[in-house]
């Protein structure tokens, strides 16, 4: 059974998933502007960043009030909010839309949370199917390495403090970074993720993926994307592009 | 389709919550918009009191996490259905986990002003699939009674004009606009979702009642109903003072 419906429209959606530190977010902010220099209209959309939805996750996170429950289902909120209001018109109107985290990131996080999996993948079914699904694949050790190294405090949700895995934040984290790795790991085959080696040089992995892009939906993009004629730009004004 | 047993989980069990510790009952008033479902609550709550039962009364939008949030995000122009359903989700499970199953445990008779059946109907008045609503809101409890407020469109409209003597943009549908005023998308939308509403009669076991009564026919109608679903007895001594 397919998990997320195709879509037929002009454009076309790309998204990243991986854990935290798996240098996701790098790449696809690369891939973008690639893209974005070929022309065509890219927007980007990143998890959790809903303006309607925004401020109810930020109190349920401040006051330590969500379960698994709430936590899976504000998240498909802000995920729906996106889809309704954002993504699916402009990947309609010819647009790439590509997305840091989708619908697998919740598929992943609030399994490993400890919601039911038939549950919370039913919960996405509003979903489009992206064209292209990247998974930067990482051993634990090596994106633990990344992100304890780079910042000060982990956040509480982050580092599944609400599941009482363990006492130290940071083992916490790990412990629950650990699970939702082998949730990614379990639906890698079965959602059909473009698995990028993302221990990797960062220029190493964006060849792969720009090639990839090139291979699966090079041909379509051509025909069908929206795209600005070479050397034209619209009302002479600097194409800035939107962020949701 | 086989009785469902009171406070089971419809299909999915919700982390942490264990059904055998709940004790109180779990009463549902449902129906659509004006039909007066809320000043039958009121009564009953009071009756409920008077026999001394311990009760807790909810209804939708109200729970502490996502109450506010959903209010802010009617007030705009962008919420879709989608976002809407979930959204009113979030705030039943919010009110399921923190009060409603609380109360349960500590043996509350729990009062609740529409339940997940009026996020469904709305979802599907809306176009929605049917089946992924009902799936996302199997985490909700097997009330012991779900009672049904049936009315026509018609008596709605009478309603809404002489009570509140206006239309509300969201009881008109008029997100989806299914008329080119409020009263045509009223009545449009409203037919949609007591449809809905009567097409899950049968699968949940509502116990419909005819709205179109007097209030205090419909209130006797309740509380003969409630009576049997044998609550706690208090005894009380008689003494002469």
């Amino acid at each position: 059974m397919a998990i997320l419906a195709p879509h037929k429209y002009r454009g076309k959606l790309i998204v990243v998933e991986g854990i935290d530190g798996s240098g996701k977010s790098t790449q696809i902010s690369l891939l973008s502007r690639w893209l974005r220099s070929q022309g065509y209209a890219v927007a980007f959309s990143e998890w959790n960043s809903s303006p309607l939805v925004r401020q109810t996750t930020r109190r349920g996170k401040k006051k330590e009030m969500f379960t698994p429950t709430t936590f899976s289902l504000i998240h498909a909120t802000d995920f729906a909010d996106r889809m309704e209001s954002y993504i699916v018109p402009l990947v309609k109107a010819g647009a790439i839309v590509c997305a840091d985290r989708y619908a697998y990131t919740a598929f992943a996080r609030d399994v490993a949370r400890g919601v039911s999996r038939r549950w919370v993948r039913n919960l996405y079914r509003f979903a489009v199917s992206p064209d292209l699904a990247f998974y930067f694949r990482v051993p634990l050790d090596v994106a633990l390495g990344r992100i304890l190294g780079g910042r000060d405090a982990l956040k509480y949700y982050e580092a599944g403090m609400d599941l009482g895995l363990a006492r130290d934040v940071e083992e916490s984290f790990r412990i629950f970074q650990g699970r939702i790795l082998d949730e990614y790991e379990t639906m890698a085959a079965e959602m059909g993720f473009h698995i990028i080696d993302a221990t990797l040089s960062i220029e190493a992995q964006q060849r792969r993926m720009r090639e990839i892009v090139m291979e699966q939906i090079g041909e379509i993009l051509e025909s069908s994307a929206l795209r600005l004629p070479a050397g034209a730009d619209i009302n002479g004004q600097t194409h800035t592009p939107a962020v949701l | 389709m086989a009785k469902r047993t009171p406070l089971q989980f419809y299909s999915e069990p919700l982390p942490g919550v264990e059904v055998s510790d709940l004790q109180g009952r779990l009463i549902v008033i449902e129906g659509p918009d004006a039909v007066g479902r809320t000043t039958q609550v009121a009564m009953l709550r009071q009756w409920l009191e008077q026999e001394g039962h311990a009760v807790l009364a909810t209804g939708m939008a109200r729970s502490a996490l996502a109450g506010k949030g959903i209010k802010m995000a009617k007030e705009g122009n962008t919420l879709g259905p989608v976002t809407m359903t979930l959204f009113y989700m979030t705030d039943f499970a919010d009110r399921l986990e923190n009060e409603i199953v609380p109360a349960l445990r500590a043996g509350f008779v729990v009062l609740i002003d529409r339940y997940i059946f009026s996020i469904m109907a709305r979802a599907i008045a809306r176009g929605e699939d049917r089946r992924w609503i009902e799936q996302a809101a199997g985490f909700a409890l097997v009330p012991h009674a779900v009672f049904y407020l049936k009315a026509g469109v018609e008596d709605l409209v009478s309603r809404v004009v002489l009570g509140r003597g206006a239309f509300d943009f969201w009881e008109s549908g008029m997100d989806l606009r299914f008329g080119p005023d409020m009263y045509d998308s009223f009545v449009k939308y409203q037919t949609r979702l007591i449809k809905a509403l009567d097409s899950m009669a049968e699968p949940y076991e509502f116990t419909t009642i005819d709205a179109g009564q007097p209030a205090a026919k419909i209130f006797r109608e309740l509380q003969r109903r409630i009576s049997r679903l044998q609550l706690r007895r208090v005894r009380t001594r008689r003494k002469t003072l």
